[in-house]
């Protein structure tokens, strides 16, 4: 299992990077983490003829708070994450998600901007995007874009990034304190990816919702917000019924692939579960 | 064929230098070019934890790593963890808490629990289980390398105190 041959570019600068990449065109693939990209070009399901390596740019690296922004480079891997005491202060939804991203050494090497740019429906970070309502800043050598986590994920494997694009941070907007969350994973077994997730931000007012994001991982070609949902929950008391319909709701946009993992109706089944599991949990850890 | 081209890294300690193509992964390199067969290949496709080895201070699967990516970097293996003759903790730990049956998996279960110990050098059990979930044994039911590592960071602990 070797990857077919390419030439190989480690850039110091965002620059020089985008550089290459004007070069190199349709030719060229960014590494970043390398944990979905190298073991699809071992199986030679990606055959880039040039490989260009952002692992030695520190821009790219980093967590920091800008007003109520959470900024974040494409490069912090998910450990980075888990161990932010900003992020676990300020946005633990991001904390709990990557905690539930395959394995340990997994985790040192995989880049948040790779687990959103690689635009697999099965990958966490893009759900978990959708509840936080983020933002990625995308550059190219003729300037910068900011696009919102909604409008980004077109299709599998199919994102707004453009081939002279880098993603180079997430803009997260902080969750109000006492905001609710959960993230609800359903996996086989340890380091799987999801059968069903669902991530889920919570505002309340008393016993009412005031404002909630519920977003669904790997039962449809991308990451689906489940807007029907949210609009039924709006205004309601979270009781058994309210959360029943929520569930029936979001059931009602996926479309899942069979495979390994189970059938359609299994892992349509378990999106509702997973949708209601982490409307719960988001309750208990709202302020009312 | 693309270019060969030479990496130069730290290997237990001591400087290398190793001719490869890019696509090259730094489990071929360790095991091929430079005679270090302790890292193992388990599974090849990343799930195994087998190929495990610390790179700057991490544990990384050396099978979902190209050796150019290496360039300057420090890189320790099973082979550098005993000092003068005397085994490390966490290989003693092994052996006297039976850690292992066929020791297939050994290596690199090693090597991750080595920078799980420096990152918190008195995890909990869920704790152990939690941060080596990324290491498989087909033999032992993780019960006893669970204790390999209590009984290394006890160790390690008394030692520093
Ligand atoms: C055994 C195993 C289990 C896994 N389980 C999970 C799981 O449960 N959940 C999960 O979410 N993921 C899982 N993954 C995937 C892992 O999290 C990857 O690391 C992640 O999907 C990709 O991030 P990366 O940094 O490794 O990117 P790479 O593999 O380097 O790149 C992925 C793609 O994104 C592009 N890209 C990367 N960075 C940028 C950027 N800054 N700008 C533009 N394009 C970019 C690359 O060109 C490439 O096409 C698993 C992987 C393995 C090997
Ligand atoms: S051989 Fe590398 S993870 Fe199995
Ligand atoms: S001891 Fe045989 S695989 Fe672990």
């Amino acid at each position: 299992m070797i990857p077919r041959e390419f030439d190989y570019h480690a850039p110091q600068s965002i620059p020089d990077a985008l550089g290459l990449l004007a070069q190199f065109g349709d030719e060229a693939k960014l590494l970043a983490g390398g944990h979905s990209l190298l073991p699809m070009m071992k199986l030679r399901l990606a055959e880039p003829g040039h490989l260009i390596d952002l692992g030695r740019i520190r821009e790219l690296q980093g967590i920091r708070e800008d007003g109520d922004t959470l900024r974040i480079g494409a490069m912090t891997t998910e450990n980075q994450l888990i161990w932010s005491q900003l992020l676990q202060d300020k946005c633990p939804l991001l904390v709990e998600g990557a905690r539930l991203i395959s394995d340990p050494q997994v985790r040192y090497k995989g880049t948040i901007g790779g687990d959103i740019s690689h635009g697999d429906p099965a990958n966490d970070h893009p759900a978990l995007m959708l509840a936080l309502g983020a933002s990625y800043v995308l550059q190219s050598a003729s300037g910068e874009r900011v696009v919102s986590a909604d409008d980004f994920f077109v299709g599998m494997y199919d994102t707004l990034l453009q081939p002279d694009e880098i993603m180079t941070e997430i803009r997260i907007p902080a969750p109000a304190q006492g905001t609710g969350y959960c993230y609800a994973k359903l996996k086989r077994k340890v380091g799987d990816f999801a059968t069903a997730a669902a991530a889920v931000t919570l505002r309340m007012q008393g016993e009412t919702v005031q404002e909630v994001a519920i977003a669904l991982t790997n039962v449809g070609a991308c990451a689906l917000r489940a807007r029907e949902a949210e609009d039924a929950l709006r205004g309601k008391t979270l009781d058994d019924a309210a959360l029943a319909e929520a569930a029936r709701l979001a059931m009602s946009i996926c479309d899942p692939v069979e495979d390994q993992r189970g059938d359609v109706e299994y892992k349509t089944a378990m999106a509702g579960e997973m949708t209601r599991r982490a409307l719960s949990t988001a309750n208990s850890r709202a302020t009312h | 064929m693309a270019k060969k081209q030479t990496v130069s890294f730290t290997l237990n300690g001591t400087q290398v230098d190793v001719v490869v193509e890019p696509r090259e992964l730094l489990i071929h390199s360790l095991r091929e070019k430079l005679q270090h067969t302790g890292p193992h290949i388990g599974c090849e496709t990343s799930h195994c934890g087998a190929c495990t080895v610390d790179i700057d201070g991490m544990s990384v699967k050396s099978c979902t790593v190209l050796t150019v990516q290496c360039q300057d970097a420090e890189v320790l293996t099973i082979e550098g963890f005993e000092q003068g003759g005397e085994l490390h903790a966490l290989q003693e730990g092994f052996t006297q808490e039976h850690g292992l049956q066929c020791g297939y998996c050994t290596p690199g279960m090693i090597t991750r629990a080595y920078r799980l110990l420096k990152e918190n050098p008195s995890p909990s059990e869920e704790e152990i289980r939690y941060w080596m979930a990324g290491n498989l044994c087909r033999c032992t039911g993780y019960q006893n390398i669970v204790k390999a590592v209590q009984y290394a960071a006890n160790k390690l602990s008394s030692a520093s105190a």
